[in-house]
């Protein structure tokens, strides 16, 4: 609208061919009805849904032509629906303690994931301004993050059963230790990267250490902080999977196990796609929280 | 003049810098006094270090040797008493524009104002420059003139005892440029401030100041020459193009650059 304005404003100033010229663009967008309002709409909507249903779709069948057949070591997608459709179809049934809905068992594991980034994203930005601030820290630490954090997560999970004596704690050590990296690093290379120019601000403001913390370096290494945030939590949630199969409980990753255990492939199926579209979810959350909170500095 | 007549004082400054074992002298022995209300200005070839005088007197670099005094009392470190502009903006481009001079505002005036005088002031401001119709742009949807019309509403809403800028229409083209000098000088004139600038343009030296100070080439660089540029004020571009007094004040400083200071070779 504001251009259509200025364009009406400027108009008198130019050429009257070209005023007449710049009045007819909106008296032609006045006057779209719905429907042509509407079709560009369901457009877009068309190009962004189409090719991924289309591309699903020959997935769907290339599987099916591959597995339909006697002696087949994995289920088609014809036996998936068969066998597992209760899962398909109802995520949040409970009939027992080990016998309930998919949506039940994913609420368990985000809820550890949940604590343990939590805790990996307040303790990796803490220690990662630290680093980013002090040079001694810095050459002292870097060194001993670079060869932690090369650690797989699941070798953590044998020590940390051993510290904590219990499967929870563990599990939630775990996506802890293998989500602050990502968080830690991005978040000193982001307070290191201030640039002069905002530290000069500060300092002819006269910002004390409180103020220039939460004003200056928050705000200008917070594109850093969410890259960090965003490859943490889908290492977290990578992580989650596995330790859960090693810990039991009510994760989505036991269930997997259990499972295996009882050889329902077809479960296992169903629940490679939750935790599929589970991450997807995690990962999508924290770049839409990132685009909304760093608005602005991205644009300079 | 003692140090109690001079406003700003520059006494007996040198400034080196030292990166290993290799010292490198930018600065020897400047002394310059500039009284309250003047409008000075630095001119020199890039790399004269003039840039480096003005973050000395901003309190940004320590110097070598020698001393800043403003109002009598030496200048240790960085404060809005001498706010600055600088040549790239440096606006926080996650505030908004009344956000960038409130928080000038608020840091500066926090615990004698009230926050509606504060917003006032903030507003009173950004008018000053003209920029209120964009207070709620962020410094990345505006032009770089706006940015830099901005950056002096902050710097101005410090109420400073000196303005410092820093080349601050060096990366403008130059329309923008002539209209922000002529801004300048519209807000140097309502307000009296004290105004020291780092330039690289000869006309807008001659067309700003009440007095140029012509730097030598470094290392070691100094104060080569002060020129009065005495013209009446309000002064007027068009007016001036073909003033005598304008003329010869140009020509002495473009003499003093391109004959006896030629730019050393490998500054382009």
């Amino acid at each position: 609208m504001t251009v259509t304005a200025r364009k009406l404003q400027a108009a008198p100033a130019v050429l009257t061919t070209a005023a007449a010229a710049a009045i007819v663009v909106p008296l032609k967008r006045a006057t779209a009805s719905p429907a042509e309002r509407i079709l560009p709409m369901l457009r877009a909507l068309a190009v962004a849904v189409l090719p991924p249903l289309l591309t699903t779709l020959v997935i769907l069948a290339i599987w099916q032509i591959a597995f339909d057949r006697p002696g087949a070591t994995l289920p088609s997608p014809a036996v998936v629906w068969r066998e597992a459709s209760d899962l398909i179809l109802d995520p949040f049934f409970v009939a027992g303690s080990q016998d309930m809905g998919l949506g039940w068992r994913v609420l368990t594991s985000l809820q550890r994931v949940a604590i343990g980034f939590s805790l990996a994203a307040v303790a990796g930005v803490l220690v990662g301004t630290i680093v980013g601030q002090s040079v001694w820290a810095m050459r002292g630490l870097d060194p001993v993050f670079q060869i932690l954090r090369t650690v797989p997560p699941l070798a953590w999970l044998p020590i940390s059963l051993a510290a904590f004596r219990d499967a929870s704690p563990s599990a939630i050590f775990v996506i802890f230790i293998t989500a602050i990296w990502p968080i830690l690093i991005n978040t000193a290379v982001g307070i290191r990267n201030i640039p002069q120019d905002y530290r000069n601000v500060s300092q002819v403001l006269r910002l004390n250490h409180f103020e220039f913390f939460y004003k200056i370096m928050v705000p200008s290494a917070a594109p850093y902080i969410f890259t960090g945030l965003r490859i943490g939590i889908g290492l977290a949630w990578l992580a989650i999977v596995a330790a859960e199969m090693l810990t039991g409980g009510i994760g989505i990753g036991f269930f997997i196990w259990d499972a295996w255990n009882s050889s329902r492939i077809p479960d296992i199926v169903v629940a490679l796609v939750y935790i599929g579209v589970v991450g997807f979810m995690l990962d999508r959350l924290v770049a839409f929280v990132a685009t909304r909170i760093t608005r602005g500095t991205a644009s300079n | 003049m003692t140090i109690q007549d001079s406003f700003l004082r520059i006494d007996h400054l040198d400034k080196s810098f030292r990166r290993g074992d290799a010292v490198s002298e930018v600065l020897r022995d400047v002394n310059l006094d500039i009284a309250r209300g003047e409008f000075v200005s630095i001119i020199g070839h890039s790399g004269c270090g003039k840039s480096t005088l003005l973050n000395v007197v901003a309190g940004l670099t320590e110097t070598t040797k020698g001393v800043v005094f403003l109002e009598g009392f030496a200048v240790e470190e960085p404060g809005p008493d001498r706010a600055v502009v600088f040549q790239n903006h440096s606006l926080l481009p996650w505030l908004t524009v009344y956000d960038n001079v409130r928080l000038a505002v608020d840091k500066v005036f926090g615990g004698a104002r009230t926050k509606a005088k504060r917003d006032e002031w903030t507003m009173h401001n950004l008018e000053l420059v003209h920029m209120a119709h964009a207070r709620d742009k962020r410094p990345g949807e505006i032009s770089g003139g706006m940015k830099q019309r901005v950056g002096i509403a902050r710097a101005l809403a410090m109420q400073p005892k000196v303005l410092l800028l820093d080349e601050p229409f060096g990366a403008l083209d130059a329309l923008t440029r002539a209209h922000l000098q002529d801004s300048v000088m519209e807000i140097h004139a309502r307000l009296g401030n004290t105004v020291l600038m780092v330039t690289h343009d000869v006309d807008e030296a001659v067309l700003l100041s009440d007095r140029i100070v012509m730097m030598t080439n470094g290392p070691a660089a100094t104060i080569g020459e002060v020129l009065t540029v005495d013209l009446p004020r309000p002064r007027k571009r068009l007016e001036l193009v073909a003033h005598p007094t304008y003329l010869a004040a140009r020509a002495a400083v473009l003499e003093f650059l391109y004959a006896r200071h030629k730019a050393p070779t490998i500054a382009a």
